[in-house]
């Protein structure tokens, strides 16, 4: 085996020990919380596929996650490490409802190409400001990004509540969104919309730039060394700037797909949403490769739309979902967790590879 | 202009002032955590979801204390002498536990990010995601509802009133008259700066920030002094989670931290982790903070001003860079000469 196999193998086996352990702690938990213990788990590991409205369930929740978890690929291979993601989504969303409200005499597709042209550009000014920061200013993109998380989530509100929330509806939501641009339904009576298609469009379009393109290599190499990549000539500032740019674009295009594809009127306001922040246990998952982002898309899907039943049929509370995703983030980050055994991994590869060099000669 | 006059007329009042004092308690104390662990040279983004944490351990403690101290006997029936006696009980164990809380989740952190060596913001991303849940899974099971602890009968740390200053008129009604915490705060920002800089601990502290290497190459433990600083820094994380729960309101809520740890971290940004900027920092953003509440009475968007601490983190964080781009050039100017 090679390192690189090695690697790979190993990172395979660590997230799997990884959710493995963050699931086993969750069914602890529930096994000491719960009154009828059966009856939950079985709901949480069985009931996301008793009903067909249930599996459509998983993937509408799985769409999203497709744009902040691709978002965040893209940027963590060049290890920038922008949340805006979370921003770039809720105002996505928000510009491209009360664009339609505004245009909605409008015919159908091209309003909703304006639509997520609007969306994408929101996300894409919105992650301008930290990726103008760093590379200006040096300014840490955690940091500044996350307080224009805070700026975007107040900007979205005041366009909520000043132009265009229904008051005379008495709700707390947004006028609707008109009906003839909203996302066609893939199987009749099921509520499934073609965001996914689109989610995992972008997927392999994110995965084809960064494989298989120059862009790509410089964006990979800029994230595996940047002083090599400084001193072969790539840009490592242009690369800190489109990857953030790119990563704001591909989440204010999800932000739009959401709210067409599911929602009838814009509801998110006052705290953030949250997308993004599930983006980052997607990517993290994923190990940074958007091929990869279906797969932990629909783990975190399933895994929300288990605890979405067994919250609705027993006594445990869905919350724990966050614990469990916190858990196994931090085990999949944790550099030191599982270390002895990849080194014992190499150790024994390293001695397999001299006996066989030795019986040769 | 007429709007402009009425909010200078909402501002200008005494109980204007006493609730920026009040409103900026959680977010100095959070500011405080955050420069410890800043000065060790790690950005703890779960102070957030730190002082919520403790927010809720504290209720909790106070309110199962409380109950405990009186057996089982209503509150409004028992001995008065009995109910004094389990009101100082829960509120010991509230300021104790929470404390407690604050400084579990900084050492989570430290285990995380020190010891096995995760991603610092990512351990701290994901604590702060375990926070938000986790807290509500807590109060679930501690008190039976989702939103607030409404039927825990939790306590307060005491409202205090400042001897000759109270009879003052408009100071007295500005500082005296708050809650414990509040005051308390403004006496860390002194502890906190005493530990930075007259101890030989914060020595270290500050060594480890600004070059681990270094420090280690001088026989600096550097694992141990980011543990001890992190812990310092969940104990004001601890503190700020009692100033929510615990002193002008007697409840918790979910979420109720609503991003004042964020605000807590700007202001140390602002601060650039220097006690007393990050205090004035602090204070500047409670002010903003409690002008959005009073502007809710007026038909303005109170979104801008809610916006303000963030923006202003965003323009500090320019300035900074312009201002030590013009040391660098100065200095290689004198170097030149």
């Amino acid at each position: 085996m090679t390192s690189k196999q090695i690697e790979r193998r190993f990172n395979v086996l660590k997230t799997a020990v990884a959710i493995l352990l963050s699931l086993g702690f969750a069914l602890l938990v529930i096994t000491f919380v719960s009154n009828e213990p059966v009856k939950a788990i079985t709901a949480f590991i069985v009931g996301p596929f008793q009903k067909a409205s249930r599996m459509s369930n998983i993937v509408e929740v799985m769409t999203p996650l497709l744009f902040t978890g691709t978002a965040i690929c893209i940027m963590y291979q060049a290890n920038q490490f922008s949340m805006i993601g979370e921003g770039a989504f809720l105002i996505g969303a928000n510009l491209c409802t009360w664009v339609s409200i505004t245009l909605q005499s409008m015919a159908g597709l091209p309003l909703l190409l304006i639509c997520f042209v609007v969306a994408i550009m929101a996300g894409v000014a919105s992650a301008m400001v930290p990726a103008i920061l760093k590379v200006k200013f040096r300014a840490n993109e955690v940091v500044s990004s996350i307080m224009m998380n805070y700026v975007l989530l107040k900007l979205s509100d005041y366009f909520f509540y000043y132009h265009f929330r229904d008051v005379p509806s008495g709700q707390q939501a947004s006028y609707p969104i008109p009906t003839q641009i909203k996302l066609p339904k893939l199987i009749p009576g099921l509520r499934l919309h073609a965001g996914v298609l689109i989610g995992l469009a972008v997927c392999v379009v994110a995965y084809l730039f960064i494989y298989k393109t120059k862009w790509g290599y410089q964006v990979r190499m800029t994230g595996a060394n940047i002083n090599f990549a400084k001193y072969s000539g790539i840009s490592v500032l242009g690369v800190a700037l489109s990857t953030q740019l790119i990563g704001g674009a591909i989440a204010g295009l999800g932000g739009a797909v959401e709210i067409l594809g599911r929602y009838d009127r814009f509801i998110w306001f006052g705290t953030q949403p949250g997308f993004g922040f599930d983006g980052v246990l997607v990517g993290v998952l994923a190990k940074n490769n958007p091929l990869l982002v279906p797969v932990a898309a629909l783990f975190l899907a399933y895994m929300r739309t288990g605890a979405d039943v067994m919250n609705r049929v027993s006594d445990v509370p869905i919350e724990f979902v966050d614990v469990v995703q916190g858990l196994i983030i931090l085990f999949v980050a944790a550099e030191m967790f599982m270390a002895k055994y990849k080194h014992k991994l190499i150790v024994n590869n390293a001695k397999k590879q001299l006996e066989a060099k030795e019986a040769a000669n | 202009m007429e709007l402009l006059s009425q909010i200078f007329d909402l501002l200008r009042t005494p109980a204007f002032a006493a609730s920026v004092l009040r409103i900026t308690t959680p977010i100095l104390f959070a500011a405080l955590g955050g420069i410890m662990a800043r000065r060790c040279g790690i950005l703890n983004l779960a102070l957030e979801g730190s002082m919520l944490t403790a927010a809720l351990f504290a209720v909790v403690a106070s309110a199962f204390t409380k109950k405990a101290v009186l057996g089982g006997v209503s509150a409004a029936v028992a001995d008065p002498a009995l109910v004094t006696k389990a009101t100082n009980a829960g509120m010991l164990a509230g300021f104790i536990v929470g404390t407690l809380a604050g400084v579990a989740m900084a050492m989570f952190l430290a285990y995380m990010a020190v010891g096995l060596k995760a991603d610092a913001y990512l351990a701290g991303l994901a604590i702060n995601t375990m926070a938000t849940g986790g807290t509500v899974f807590i109060l679930y099971l501690a008190a039976g509802e989702k939103g607030i602890s409404s039927s825990l009968d939790s306590g307060s740390m005491p409202f205090i009133d400042i001897p000759v200053i109270k009879d003052i008129p408009v100071i007295g009604e500005i500082f005296s008259g708050q809650n414990m915490m509040t005051y308390f705060s403004w006496i860390c920002v002194a502890v906190v700066y005493f530990i930075l800089f007259k101890t030989a601990t914060g020595l270290r502290i500050r060594a480890v920030g600004e070059n681990p290497h270094a420090a280690e190459s001088v026989g600096v433990n550097v694992k141990k002094v980011q543990y001890i600083a992190l812990a310092f820094s969940g104990l004001f994380c601890g503190f700020a989670g009692i100033s929510l729960s615990m002193s002008y309101v007697q409840f918790f809520s979910r979420g109720m931290s609503s991003g004042k740890g964020f605000i807590g971290m700007s202001a140390m940004n602002l601060g650039n982790a220097s006690p007393v900027a990050t205090a004035v920092a602090a204070l500047l953003f409670g002010f903003f903070d409690a002008m959005a509440n009073v502007m809710q009475t007026l038909s303005v968007p109170v979104q801008f001003v809610q916006a303000i601490p963030y923006a202003a983190t965003l323009l500090g964080l320019v300035v900074f860079a312009i201002q030590s781009d013009n040391k660098v050039k100065k200095l290689k100017a004198k170097q030149d000469k």
